[in-house]
């Protein structure tokens, strides 16, 4: 892997870059890494379709030369669900914040999942709404430090990996910025897979979140992520079950998806079986 | 089939925002931000190409160029 | 389908309306006055390779029929009230990025839950003004199951010629009561095809471009033109831009390509004006007891007609203007405060000679109620 020669300008819309993200945003090292999971996949842009919602992270869908669906604050999986069923042959992959997709598009988020609809969707975690100027998420967690939490949050997070699962996605992994690699190859996974994928990944704010908080800078940010998390089931869970689990945790391919189940409702009601 | 080399760090100076990832992680410091904040690389021979730095830039602005150990330059 | 007679709800005229337009695409989400748009497609699209989906919510159904009318397929969502509500922000969307769409009200008496099983033609202003933003719309009615046929294949037209939502204003005695309608024979009615975009395979497609004729073809996605759809103001390739020139022109485009087409896009019914001295100025279910009263009351003598508005928006202020000019006094009849009348008096020479004849107790207006203040505007006494 390490080896592999990408040229991920071959998806990009250069002409807007350099890119409006901070020094050290994590989006961007999550727009390499989806990048060159499209490259190794071959994927063909014309019948690729990227839809976001808005925030930080929805910017994404600008700078790849797919068809880009740039659309309302929470809304993307709503607008992706749309694209897909009128044509299903089309990949859909919808990059979300953490506010974008489980504050306002919260509902969209678990009804998309319980659908078992055939797109990828990838929650670029970091834990803030940078956009806005860095107030909390339902990410951000107890006891941290933002905008609209002076004297720290009293709100929990959500645990996306769970929620995913509960909610019926077919396939859920979560890495994180450090993990590059490992990042391609969830995204790859996620995008081969038939049926609702979420990838969850951590990615650094230090404008925000990381200068609140004290995190230090981004590459300390980052190697945060390779401390604070271990490989699902790792022995050291044992001893510091704090720590958070990376991987692959739920790849179901038996699952129906709603697509290809629509097709059978077509073919019911055209023998007039209604 | 020769064994991959290093050909050179291709720096793209407009994108490089110098967050320094690429600095902080890289396992042999080969690089380093300049007086203009952008990353350079000042130990290339050092260089294992593991291309962390590549996959860890967030501004898509580090490549890392290898060729076959026996090809001209 | 061929030339059958049915008797029909409103609600399944629009339903054969969409059908005969070539809807592809519906997405919804149950609420009364609405559900049986929603219920009759999920068994009609499926036969013909059509797409229907029930949304988790009125937002999502909104956005999902956007997505699917970017790949080309003509679409549709049916609600009421508090579901219209939740529909404003992704039909700014849609305005913004000039989606063509169709979305019916099938109204019902407000505010919030209100009156949910019972007639209102409250949305007047919310149609026009619902989503944040200066913007234009076009917004149809009709007050009998024949029009509600011909105007939602007229809804589906404006939508791919304007590229832009089109509402379909109903309302709850339309949406329930049963009628007899005449399906057309295929061809009979003008339907109106998308327009697509004749540029080639490598050539630089400007999605936002408009041609000399305000119009702007599309291209599906899916197909070889990669290009940017936002709600953002956007250049010629849908690309944001915050430029004042690019704002500002862009802004003129979606408000001039239905304002200055407001004669291509009307539609109205006239019932004895050519003589009249009193007009009742009506739409939807009120019409019908308007053109009831005035039969009644030109049988006896009295020189009354009847102007139907079947285009609300953009608001015909010329044709209102035009046609009330010789009246003694107008009558706006319609089930709500007065948001049509406040249009009727802008466009009238004679402001004060516009007058209300409302009904808002969730009551369908009778000829009786009309009649009422027409002869105290007479000065015949109750």
């Amino acid at each position: 892997m390490a080896n592999k020669k990408y040229n991920v300008k071959n998806y990009l819309r250069e002409r807007f870059f350099p890119h409006i993200w901070c020094p050290g945003c994590g989006h961007g090292i999550v727009l390499g890494s989806l990048l060159r999971a499209v490259e190794e996949l071959e994927l063909d842009p014309t019948n690729t379709v990227m839809t976001s919602g808005i925030g930080c992270s929805a910017r994404i869908s600008g700078y790849v030369n797919f068809h880009s669906l740039h659309t309302i604050h929470g809304r993307a999986l709503a607008f992706a669900t749309g694209v897909k069923l009128a044509k299903p042959k089309l990949n859909l992959i919808v990059p979300m914040g953490d506010g974008d997709a489980l504050a306002i598009g919260g509902n969209h988020f678990i009804h998309a999942a319980r659908r078992n609809i055939d797109i990828t969707a990838i929650v670029m975690n970091n834990k803030i709404y940078g956009m806005t100027g860095g107030q909390f998420s339902p990410l951000t967690g107890y006891g941290q430090k933002a905008t609209t939490a002076p004297y720290s949050t009293i709100d929990n997070e959500f645990d996306v990996v769970k929620l995913s699962k509960a909610a019926g996605a077919s396939f859920v992994a979560r890495s994180t910025t450090f993990h590059a690699t490992e990042s391609i190859d969830f995204i790859k996974r996620a995008i081969s897979h038939k049926g609702f994928s979420v990838v969850e990944i951590f990615s650094q704010c230090p404008t925000h979140y990381g200068r609140k908080n004290k995190k230090g800078d981004a590459a300390n940010m980052m190697e945060n992520y390779k401390n604070s998390t271990v490989p699902i089931g790792s022995k050291k869970l044992e001893k510091d079950p704090s720590l958070i689990e990376r991987g692959v945790f739920v790849d179901n391919d038996q699952a129906p998806e709603y697509c290809d189940e629509y097709e059978k409702i077509i073919q019911v009601a055209s023998k007039g079986r209604a | 089939m020769g064994k991959l080399k290093l050909k050179e760090h291709l720096i793209n100076r407009d994108w490089c925002k110098g967050c320094g990832i690429c600095v902080h992680f890289c396992p042999k410091q080969v690089l380093e931000l300049d007086d203009k904040e952008k990353v350079i690389a000042v130990r290339k021979e050092d260089c294992i190409r593991c291309k962390l730095c590549e996959l860890r830039c967030p501004d898509l602005a580090i490549e890392i160029i290898t060729q076959k150990e026996d090809e001209d330059e | 389908m061929n030339n059958k007679i049915k008797f029909v709800q409103g609600n399944e005229a629009c339903v054969e309306g969409a059908l005969y337009a070539g809807v592809d695409f519906f997405a919804g989400y149950p609420i009364t006055p609405s559900t049986e748009i929603a219920e009759l497609l999920s068994k009609e699209l499926p036969k013909r390779k059509g797409k229907f989906i029930q949304m988790e919510d009125e937002i999502a159904s909104m956005a999902a029929i956007i997505g699917a009318s970017l790949t080309g397929n003509k679409v549709m969502t049916a609600t009421s009230g508090p579901g219209f509500s939740l529909k404003q922000e992704a039909l700014g969307y849609a305005c913004m990025a000039e989606i063509p769409c169709v979305i019916v009200n099938v109204q019902r008496g407000g505010p919030s839950t209100g009156n949910p099983t019972h007639v209102s033609q409250g949305d007047v202003n919310q149609a026009r003004w619902g989503t944040h933003g200066d913007h234009s719309i076009i917004a149809l009615t009709a007050s009998n199951h024949q029009d509600v046929f011909e105007m939602t294949v007229e809804a589906f037209n404006l939508a791919e010629t304007y590229r832009t939502p089109v509402i379909l204003l109903f309302d709850e005695v339309i949406g329930h009561m049963r009628e007899k309608i005449q399906i057309p024979e295929e061809g009979e009615l003008p339907v109106v095809q998308r327009l697509r975009t004749f540029v080639q395979k490598g050539v630089d497609y400007h999605p936002y471009l408009p041609r000399e004729d305000g119009r702007l073809p599309m291209s599906d996605f899916g197909s070889e033109h990669r290009y940017n759809v936002t709600g953002l103001f956007h250049d010629m390739w849908g690309f944001p831009s915050n430029n004042p020139k690019v704002v500002r022109e862009l802004l003129h485009h979606l408000v001039d390509k239905i304002e200055n087409n407001v004669d291509q896009i009307t539609r109205h019914k006239e019932y004895w004006l050519d003589d009249a001295e009193y007009i009742l100025v009506s739409y939807g279910s009120s019409a019908r007891s308007a053109i009831h009263l005035a039969k009644n009351r030109r049988e006896r003598g009295n020189k009354i007609g009847v102007l139907e508005l079947q285009t609300i928006w953009p608001f015909p202020k010329e044709l209102i203007r035009e046609k009330c000019a010789g009246a003694r006094a107008v009558i706006v009849v319609e089930m709500n405060m007065g948001q049509v009348l406040q249009q009727v008096k802008c466009a009238v020479d004679d402001p004060a000679s516009v007058f209300l004849a409302n009904r808002i107790d969730g009551e369908l207006i009778t000829p009786t109620n009309i009649k009422t203040l027409l002869r105290v505007i007479q000065g015949k006494g109750v």
